[in-house]
């Protein structure tokens, strides 16, 4: 098969004092090489743990059911040994986070942090590993890279962080880049340096990448396909031209009719969504969405719907069994 | 100004707010960080006012100080035609009944210990309003008005969702009938689907309680849907200033323009011409000279190192600081490779 990643089922859940808090319920997408994949949702959807489970990053007391199945270029991940993985951790698949402050060690620098992962993962002597970090450094943009390698984290501005965290993720050339959130802590101009940069990478390099944001925006710029996540599960997925512009998911369509866009006016109100993400610990029977969905009817409430076929998308929603979404009139919720 | 006619609720004059930067055993200062560095800026009665800049240009510094919540370093504010910055702790404290805000952190702004209804009736008690059934039939009416329940006056602030806590703030501003909000980045740390609940709401109680606001925020579509004019700021200063759909329109500063241009928009395929701004926004404490945005602007002469761009009416109150004011800069940079 051509795809390079393929998630099946995942399931990671947290043991807490107030119960099994079920953050990833059943989560499947699919990712080709040199693709990019965005996973877009609200905070608590499962995004990130849906990340971090790929990489085999969730710790105690976090749990990825058995039953999952992460296949990553042919291996079944689930079934490796840590060692094992370890060596596609950072060779295979890297992984960049929100904030690069709290992901760079403030007292090395980030010359020696970029050769330390040369080193460990490619065997190069230590003097090759820094000039593999300076040519990574230059890769990124970052000017005056051969000056710049002795700085250490602080030193360096939040754009400039993220610049030697993906030089550093991508020091050992990866077929996979997850990034989560990677421009959400940086200011808009700075972001659009960090795209930017991403989008011409991805070109170069041939890599594909999994992007996890809550940035609609983001997404629409960046993704060939996406995933929309809501309360753990991938409630709609395919082409991003498509999901933007024809929804089959209610939420989807709700979420893309909530945010304002440039030219809007307050004059015209905003279509919010009614209530609030269910909690975690307690998610609704039957569709997760129905208890703040405008189209939902009696069996919403029991039934849970599986991602049905809705060419070139793929919906949650049983208003689409038909192989496409069925009009359905608005009842006025009281 | 060309808005003679209009009723100026606020007026603020070269208002500046430095802060000094100590170092060193003896914390001697070695230099001052200027967030609010002259603005002029008038708000008028009924109006929006957005306030977009990126972190560290000093909106919410600006917007606190209009309010005197931190004292200016030097310039003048008017509130209804009186000087703010010479009233003394009593007056003031008349004076802030008039003049709220509402803060982006929901967390941190209201007391854990405290119930709702203690949270929201706090500043009627403050300033002497009422006895204490008033209070609580005032703060129950207003929960109501925010879309809160009538129960929710007896539970604490971490029962409640980000959502939900956003709107306790506002009913803690509304309650004392202000005139004027300052609401700094109030949906910044909303969802998506609850942020355009609370934007919905911020519209109605506007209407409802005739208010004026100055939203300060970083989110250009967010801001350019909420406001009738929006002042955009760099390094402590206003760099331009107009109406909503002329600012979007029309940018006449290249700050403006590589804004916008940045701005993600949820249109896959949509063709954009990006202006990407090269390095990083200089430091506050010693801001390059004459024009702060040179250091980073495409189209930078050698005038602008030399001479401070004024910020001067270009079109019909539209104010732009830029020597080249008007000069499209996506002609001037080559597109993104």
């Amino acid at each position: 098969m051509a795809e390079l990643l393929r998630v099946e089922s995942l399931r990671t859940s947290f043991r807490t004092p107030r119960g099994l808090l079920r953050a990833v319920d059943g989560v499947s997408f699919s990712l080709e090489p040199g693709h990019t994949l965005g996973v877009v949702g609200e905070s608590g959807s499962g995004k990130s743990v849906t990340a971090l489970s790929v990489m085999r990053l969730v710790d105690h007391p976090g749990r990825v059911d058995p039953n999952s199945r992460i296949v990553f270029d042919g291996h079944d991940l689930s079934h490796l040994s840590e060692r094992e993985m370890s060596r596609i951790r950072g060779n295979e698949i890297s992984m960049i986070f929100q904030e690069p402050m709290t992901s760079l060690n403030p007292v090395f620098t980030v010359g020696n942090q970029i050769a330390e992962a040369v080193e460990l993962h490619q065997q190069l002597r230590k003097r090759q590993a820094l000039a593999r970090a300076v040519e990574m450094m230059q890769l990124v943009g970052i000017p005056s890279a051969e000056r710049r390698v002795n700085d250490y984290p602080h030193e360096l501005s939040g754009g400039m962080r993220q610049r030697v965290m993906i030089a550093m993720a991508l020091s050992c050339n990866p077929k996979l880049l997850i990034a989560d959130e990677p421009t959400t802590a940086l200011d808009v101009t700075v972001q659009a340096q960090i795209l930017e940069l991403m989008k011409d990478l991805r070109v170069r390099l041939g890599m594909a990448i999994l992007l996890i944001t809550h940035d609609l925006g983001v997404v629409a710029e960046m993704a060939d396909e996406v995933a929309v996540m809501y309360a753990g599960r991938v409630v709609e997925r395919g082409p991003v031209a498509d999901v933007f512009a024809r929804p089959q998911h209610p939420y989807t369509e709700a979420l893309l009719r909530s945010i304002p866009r440039v030219g809007m006016r307050y004059s015209e109100p905003l279509e919010a969504i009614r209530g609030i993400v269910p909690n975690p610990l307690d998610w609704p029977p039957g569709c997760r969405f129905a208890p703040r969905c405008d189209y939902a009817f009696d069996r919403c409430a029991t039934d849970d719907p599986p991602l049905l076929a809705v060419p070139p998308q793929e919906s949650a929603c049983w208003l689409c069994e038909s192989g496409r979404r069925v009009p359905r009139v608005v009842e006025v919720a009281s | 100004m060309t808005d003679a006619g209009r009723d100026v609720l606020l007026e603020a004059r070269g208002v500046h707010k430095h802060f000094p930067v100590r170092k060193g055993l003896l914390r001697r200062t070695v230099g001052q960080l200027k967030a609010v560095d002259g603005v002029d800026l008038d708000v008028y009665r009924g109006e929006t006012v957005g306030l977009v800049g990126e972190s560290g240009c000093g909106k919410s510094t600006l917007g606190r100080t209009l309010l005197r919540l931190i004292e200016p370093t030097s310039g003048s504010i008017r509130f209804e035609g009186k000087e703010l910055t010479e009233l003394g702790a009593s007056a003031l404290k008349t004076a802030r009944r008039n003049m709220q805000i509402v803060f982006q952190d929901s967390v941190g702004s209201l007391d854990p210990r405290m119930t709702v209804k203690q949270l929201v009736g706090e500043g009627l008690k403050i300033h002497g309003l009422g006895n204490r059934k008033a209070r609580d039939a005032a703060v129950i009416e207003m929960l109501g008005r925010v879309g809160l329940p009538r129960e929710a006056g007896e539970r604490y602030p971490h029962q409640f969702s980000g959502g939900q806590r956003q709107r306790i703030g506002l009913a803690r501003s509304l309650v004392l009938q202000p005139k004027f909000i300052v609401a700094d980045e109030p949906v910044s740390a909303l969802d998506v689907s609850i942020q355009s609940q609370v934007l919905n709401l911020l519209v109605d109680l506007k209407q409802e309680f005739d208010l004026t606001y100055l939203f300060v925020a970083h989110d250009l579509a967010v801001v350019g849907y909420i406001s009738d004019r929006i002042a955009v700021m760099y390094l402590g200063k206003v760099v331009e200033l107009a109406e909503s759909d002329e600012l979007f329109d029309r940018p006449l500063h290249p700050y403006t323009q590589a804004l916008l241009s940045a701005n993600p928009e949820p249109e896959p395929g949509a063709v954009r011409r990006r202006i990407v701004l090269t390095g990083d926004v200089p430091s506050p404490i010693d801001p390059p000279s004459g024009c702060r945005f040179r250091t980073r602007c495409p189209i930078a002469q050698p005038i602008c190192a030399e001479e401070e761009p004024p910020l001067a009416a270009h079109r019909d109150a539209h104010l732009a600081a830029c020597h080249f004011a008007g000069t499209s800069i996506s002609e001037a940079v080559s597109p993104a490779a």
